[in-house]
């Protein structure tokens, strides 16, 4: 072959390490409550913030967050971005939205999808929830949860976003 | 030059495997622990933070980062991270306080080498082209440098199954340990070969935990009121990476650090010493130079456990805390890193 | 609190890494290819199989490459007795440091050995080239016992 005579100059190296990941207690009681359809957050024993998911301690305190607070599946949008572009090995059809939401009872965002929206109109502050898998789909897993929903519900004004109770946007 | 004190220092236990806890949530305990030995919240409270991990042992990118959750970190801390044992997060953080920097320096290491297979992750850390693509795992080279000591009369195998006894008794004493117990010698040469010529015994564990310790200048630490030893010196070497040129059945790096960290300065009564495998100890302990008078890993050493990425931060930890007890007036610790014994850090801890 | 469940899950972290050889491992890498094993000189005059770029001592840059034989001598070697699954055989073998006839410093590289007391530092080992050789390291499959 003709490709005998070059000589070499790169070499393909792939290589591939296997592991048994072990979720961290903190997280694997939020995903044990997951998979039962409930978000749990966890609340910080010095500054009171709640966390979701949490991953076992205050990053603002360095202390565990040991107390559960169980929270309602309505959320507020703090910020969001339209995707339009194919992400490999993502299956869902751009344009999608994901956006960082606050839960009511929660003071740190998370990230998840939206849909069943016009997505031009979506916009920070706007009122969802969730809209879950089947009962029988459920698994210790974020994405129970399809997407979120926009709900007939006021806004809630910029510096309200994340301070909301459980109980919600009374308005 | 600014004189460093060591004020603080805990270990987790070493445990086969940690089970459910994340990095955050190994690190937290024993920092934790650390704060409260001098009285402070947290993180914010020292001047900088310098941690030592290695992503690949439980395959988890950019784990170091979660780490900071652990510290308090709002509003925004001075932080550095090494991707080796902590030990050499001490020096970095001595560098940072000797430059005027920092007045106290916290520095936690932390392992969890159970979710993968240590060994064959290890083996990556080795030359890209003619080595990792072979697997060849870290027992393995051991294994290789152990035949030559033999071969070469320069110990027996009785040698090294004295180093696993006495390590083992020691380790009776160690509430961390992870390996302790009642053995003899000629329990150990009793035992079948595992990677001739090792025995299982002649191979540190593979253990999960943490380790973290306070330093700071003198007056911070009579400021603090607390009990504190002096690192009166601190150095390291690293060797070629090329197996076939280093003089396996020696270590010259771990000689030349001792030489610049001023171990031979006074007498050592202890030594702390990271040799993840029993001939190593030996290696080790005649490259500094060490004789009958010093007490040789009385902690049980990491055959007794090993956290990866902080065994060498606890080496240091443990001559402290038997310094401050009144055991010891000086003592000498060591960490290693890379195989075969390539990279060696040697810190000379004295009463203050 | 309520009790942790342990939650598992397996998974395989790959990369896919290419790397560039530069001149030298290059120069070795395309001498296995063509079934030769190729080192280079030290500035002390040392051979050095594989190769390197620089001296370690000091810190040369090093270009006088060395033809030396596909067969040498253990000079030290560790009995796997139970492989594993990323070593290069399901069987036992022996992991060696062999200095190679024209060679001074020894290269690590595998022996095929049907029992652990058929090596001793001394053995005579030849390479056996894989059936195809593309330019890695692993074009030597593993040494073989010569007989004595």
């Amino acid at each position: 072959m003709s490709d005998q005579r070059e000589p070499i100059t790169g070499i393909d190296v792939p290589i591939s390490l296997k592991y048994n990941f072990t979720a961290g207690a903190g997280p694997a009681r939020f995903l044990s409550q997951v998979r039962k359809g409930v978000l749990t957050g966890q609340r910080c024993p010095r500054c009171e913030q709640v966390y979701i998911p949490p991953r076992g301690s205050c990053a603002a305190c360095g202390v565990p967050t040991e107390e559960e607070v169980v929270l309602a599946d309505k959320a507020t949008v703090q910020s969001f971005t339209i995707v339009s572009i194919p992400i490999p090995t993502n299956p869902i059809e751009p344009p999608y939205i994901i956006a960082n939401l606050v839960a009511d009872g929660a003071n740190i965002s998370f990230i998840h999808l939206m849909s069943d929206c016009v997505n031009e109109e979506v916009r920070i502050g706007q009122r969802v929830q969730a809209v879950w898998k089947p009962e029988e789909e459920w698994d210790y897993a974020m994405d129970n949860i399809r997407y979120f929903t926009p709900i007939d519900e006021p806004d809630v004004p910029a510096d309200k976003i994340g301070k909301l109770p459980v109980s919600g946007w009374g308005a | 030059m600014k004189q460093i004190a060591i004020v603080a220092f805990h270990q987790s236990r070493a445990v086969a495997d940690a089970g459910a806890c994340n990095e955050v949530e190994m690190i937290m305990p024993v920092l934790s622990e650390v704060y409260q030995q001098v009285g402070i919240n947290n993180a914010q409270d020292v001047d900088f933070v310098c941690s030592g991990s290695c992503d690949y042992l439980q395959g988890a990118a950019f784990a170091f980062v979660a780490g900071v959750d652990a510290l308090g970190a709002v509003p925004p801390i001075k932080e550095s991270h090494v991707e080796m044992d902590a030990a050499w997060a001490v020096y970095e953080s001595i560098l940072k306080i000797r430059m005027g920097h920092a007045d106290s320096a916290l520095i936690y290491g932390f392992g969890k080498s159970s979710p993968g297979e240590l060994p064959i992750v290890l083996s990556q850390q080795l030359d890209p082209y003619y080595l990792a693509p072979q697997w060849v795992d870290t027992i393995s080279l051991a294994a290789l440098q152990a035949r030559l000591m033999l071969e070469q009369g320069k110990l027996t195998e009785r040698d090294m199954a004295e180093v696993v006894s006495r390590s083992r008794r020691n380790a009776l004493n160690n509430p961390n340990a992870q390996l302790a117990g009642d053995i003899s010698a000629e329990d150990v040469l009793a035992d079948e070969m595992y990677l001739s010529p090792l025995r299982k015994a002649d191979c540190c564990p593979v253990s999960d935990g943490a380790s973290a310790m306070i330093i700071c200048t003198v007056e911070k630490a009579q400021q603090w009121g607390v009990p504190f030893a002096l690192i009166t010196g601190i150095d390291h070497r690293i060797e070629t990476h090329n197996l076939g040129m280093r003089d396996l059945t020696d270590s010259v790096s771990t000689r030349l650090a001792a030489e610049g960290a001023g171990v031979a300065d006074g007498s050592v009564d202890v030594a702390e010493l990271y040799a993840p495998f029993s001939h190593q100890e030996i290696i080790l302990a005649r490259a500094l130079g060490l004789d009958e008078g010093t007490s040789v890993n009385p902690s049980g050493g990491v055959l007794a456990g090993n956290l990866m990425m902080a065994s060498g931060l606890s080496r240091i930890g443990e001559v402290f805390q038997r310094i401050v007890s009144g055991e010891a007036q000086r003592g000498v610790a060591h960490a290693t890193s890379g195989p075969c014994l390539q990279h060696n850090l040697v810190t000379v801890v004295e009463k203050a | 609190m309520p009790e942790s469940e342990i939650l598992n899950q397996a998974f395989e972290l790959g990369y896919t890494y290419t790397r560039s050889t530069g001149p030298v491992v290059g120069r070795f890498l395309t001498g296995l290819r063509d079934q030769q094993i190729v080192g280079i000189r030290a500035s002390d005059g040392r051979v050095v199989v594989p190769p390197m770029e620089y001296d370690p001592d000091t810190a040369e840059a090093l270009s006088e490459f060395v033809d030396v034989s596909d067969e040498g001598e253990v000079v030290s070697w560790a009995w796997v007795k139970h492989p594993r699954e990323a070593h290069p055989s399901s069987q036992p073998f022996a992991w060696a440091m062999i200095r190679l006839d024209g060679a001074d410093v020894p290269m690590v590289h595998w022996v095929r050995a049907k029992d652990e007391s058929d090596i001793r530092c001394g053995s005579r080992v030849r390479a056996r080239w894989a059936d195809e050789t593309v330019g890695f390291i692993t074009d030597i499959a593993g040494f073989e016992l010569v007989g004595e």
